[in-house]
């Protein structure tokens, strides 16, 4: 695991990509976060530390992911050659294992014996039970009671894994009272518990440790492209909640100015609905859970819910790094709706054999579009960060079929 | 027109009043425009009355992340009932224009007053006659712009110190403060846990020392009892979730009787405790 590369300009000291970022927590958590700065700071220049992760990531993860050439895909839209990044292939199911396998041991290095989470999709709440059972370590997960309702399959597998999900009814009942719920747990139980953030959000260090852990994908894809294709991309594509799998993805392309990034967010019923979870392209710059970034919010800065498909996109605030790639011009923003991401999951499984999570189906439709535009010698490398069985109940009741 | 002092020292004035007649001071919070701005206001206006020293008025936020229970229910109530900032600080403001003596400092979270800018807020705090703020997820390490603005307009911005605040960033958390400081007597959410006056008593006396303000201690206060048994060790006891509670369940008449019962139990603590 290579920690320190070249592109490591931001964080600063302060925690801030840019103006973004930060470490807005009340006072109680102010030195567990300071605590957790300096033990995560040892851990990533300690080589023990890197050979540990290493290890598990092939044996346990089963790193490195494939990067696919779907052929028909690139067929169906007629253009640039399409490339998956096959981290749904990852142990359970999706790209946030790689995170909670940096925390959690991160978290036993630290003498932690209590780890809890918050989850929208409840990957996030698997990949972190996975680990807990894995490590032995007791596990809380919060999960809105909405999200609990639309994720049976989620839920169940982490009570196997010998967690306790706490239903969240605060607030609206989705991710952002599940992570409200987690923080106000940690400020009850400071002493023993190690709070695994699933997303490159949160306070300092959260968003550059979760970056760090998942910056793995990108390096990986870009050795594989480079050794596939002789050359580098002409564009990353992730869907992007909070952002961690694009993060992971785009991380190692930073430098290379002419590899496009693009985020696409969950337009949910539209924009212009007002129905969306678009942080970039339809909020404001603000401070929530730790950090100011972009935010859905109204006029006098009350936060406004998110809607999409996705439970795991259902967040209105976005990762503070990608606020700064926003505002610097680095990377793009767009945007797919839930009937986009309803239609490529469906084509996703039919031609590619496939079932994409209903997240990254949503990055399918904007690869759809610049697939088109890039021509016949374009490539495209698409981060297929989740498997989409968890959502086959949720797609047939969206399509009217009773299972 | 006022001959009154205004803003960190009108908190200064209540607290060195109290000091010497040998009495804590009572601090009660309330959400402001729970349920709704007519309602709130007449709690807010019976304060004083109800013996309250210094009024904290809660702003509103859609995500409370430091809150029990109580405060969150009562952040919602107000928000359905259509109530923002600006309608709280106009309670404020109309609350001032009767009561020149009483400090009124606001509590609340740091988005709604970053989306309206730390400078225009201040502003809005000194037109409303509002004296201090305690913003509580903005830990010293980024209050830099509203602190500037705070000090420059003579008002207190208030910071909080916990059980998880320890010798080594003690220092931090007093600097450039005014006022008082807040010590949130247990690691918790508001109104959670219920705080032990052995352990209160020695944080009390290390932060007086460290900042040379007095010290106000809440969260889990909710009892005459309890309220008493701080009064002996600090400067000052704050009660909310248990107001907020008896507002909710109760309404304004019951709400200011046990905030009298609390101010009486403050006020009287430490001559029943010597007699």
């Amino acid at each position: 695991m290579s920690t320190q590369t070249q592109q490591d300009i931001w964080p600063d000291a302060r925690g801030r990509f840019g103006e973004f970022g930060g470490r807005f927590v009340a006072e109680t958590l102010m030195p567990l976060i300071l605590e957790l700065e300096s033990a995560w700071d040892e851990a990533r220049n300690d080589p023990e530390f890197a050979a540990q992760m290493d290890a598990y990531m092939r044996d346990y993860v089963g790193r490195p992911s494939a990067l696919y050439h779907a052929e028909r895909l690139s067929e169906e839209f007629g253009g640039a050659k399409i490339w998956l990044k096959r981290d749904e292939l990852n142990h359970t199911g999706s790209h946030k294992i790689n995170n909670c396998l940096g925390q959690v041991l991160l978290a036993k290095r630290m003498g932690k014996t209590r780890i809890i989470a918050e989850t929208g999709a409840g990957q996030h709440g698997v990949a972190t039970a996975t680990l807990a059972a894995r490590f032995g370590l007791p596990c809380v997960v919060f999960m809105g009671a909405t999200d609990i309702e639309r994720q049976q399959p989620n839920v169940f597998r982490m009570k196997l894994l010998g967690a306790e999900v706490v239903p969240v009814t605060s607030g609206t009942g989705t991710l952002k009272d599940a992570m409200n719920e987690a923080l106000r747990d940690w400020v009850t139980h400071v002493d023993e518990t190690f709070y695994v953030i699933g997303t490159v959000a949160g306070p300092h260090p959260y968003p550059h440790m979760v970056r760090t852990f998942q910056s793995v994908i990108g390096r990986e894809a870009r050795a594989q492209i480079l050794e596939r294709e002789g050359r580098l991309p002409d564009a990353c594509v992730a869907c992007i909640g909070g952002g961690s799998n694009a993060m992971g993805l785009f991380h190692a392309f930073v430098p290379d100015k002419n590899v496009r990034l693009i985020g696409v967010e969950a337009a949910g019923k539209g924009i212009e609905t007002g129905q969306h979870a678009a942080s970039l392209k339809g909020g404001a710059p603000g401070v929530l859970h730790g950090n100011r970034t972009y935010l859905l919010q109204d006029e006098d800065g009350q936060i406004i819910d998110a809607h999409s498909i996705s439970a795991g996109l259902d967040y209105p605030g976005i990762g503070p790094e990608h606020a700064h790639l926003h505002d610097i011009g680095r990377a793009e923003y767009v945007s797919a709706t839930d009937k986009e991401a309803l239609e490529m999951f469906q084509l996703c499984t039919k031609l590619e054999g496939i079932i994409p999570a209903l997240e990254p189906a949503h990055a399918l439709a904007r690869v759809a579009d610049l697939a088109a535009e890039l021509g016949k010698d374009g490539l495209i490398i698409m981060n297929m960060c989740g498997r989409g069985d968890k959502d086959v109940f949720a797609v047939a009741g969206h399509l009217g079929v009773k299972i | 027109m006022s001959t009154h002092p205004t803003g960190a020292a009108r908190l200064a004035a209540r607290f060195a009043a109290c000091k010497a007649q040998n009495e804590a001071a009572f601090v009660a919070y309330i959400m402001g425009g729970d349920p709704d701005v007519k309602t709130a206001q007449k709690l807010l206006d019976g304060l004083p009355g109800a013996g309250v020293d210094v009024i904290e008025l809660g702003l509103p936020f859609t995500d409370p992340m430091a809150d029990g229970p109580a405060i969150q229910a009562a952040a919602l109530r107000a928000l359905k009932a259509g109530v923002r900032t600006k309608n709280v600080l106009a309670m404020a403001a109309k609350f001032r224009k009767k009561d020149q003596q009483t400090p009124l400092i606001v509590m609340g979270y740091y988005n709604p007053i970053h989306h309206m800018g730390c400078d225009a807020f201040t502003k809005a705090c000194i037109e409303a006659g509002v004296d201090g703020a305690i913003i509580v997820d903005l830990p010293p390490e980024e209050d830099a712009p509203l602190r500037a603005a705070f000090d420059e307009a003579g008002l207190a911005l208030i910071r909080l110190a916990t059980p998880t605040t320890d010798d080594q960033r003690l220092p931090t958390v007093v600097a450039g403060t005014s006022g008082f400081v807040y010590y949130v007597s247990v690691a918790g959410i508001t109104g959670a846990l219920v705080p032990e006056a052995d352990p209160v008593a020695r944080a009390v006396t290390r932060i007086r020392a460290a900042s040379g303000l007095p010290v106000a201690v809440g969260f889990g206060v909710r009892t005459s009892e309890k309220a008493a048994q701080i009064a002996r060790v600090a400067d000052g006891v704050v009660v909310g979730s248990a107001i907020v509670d008896a507002m909710a369940q109760k309404g304004v008449e019951e709400a200011l009787n046990l905030t009298q019962r609390l101010s009486g139990a403050v006020h009287h603590a430490r001559s029943e405790s010597t007699s």
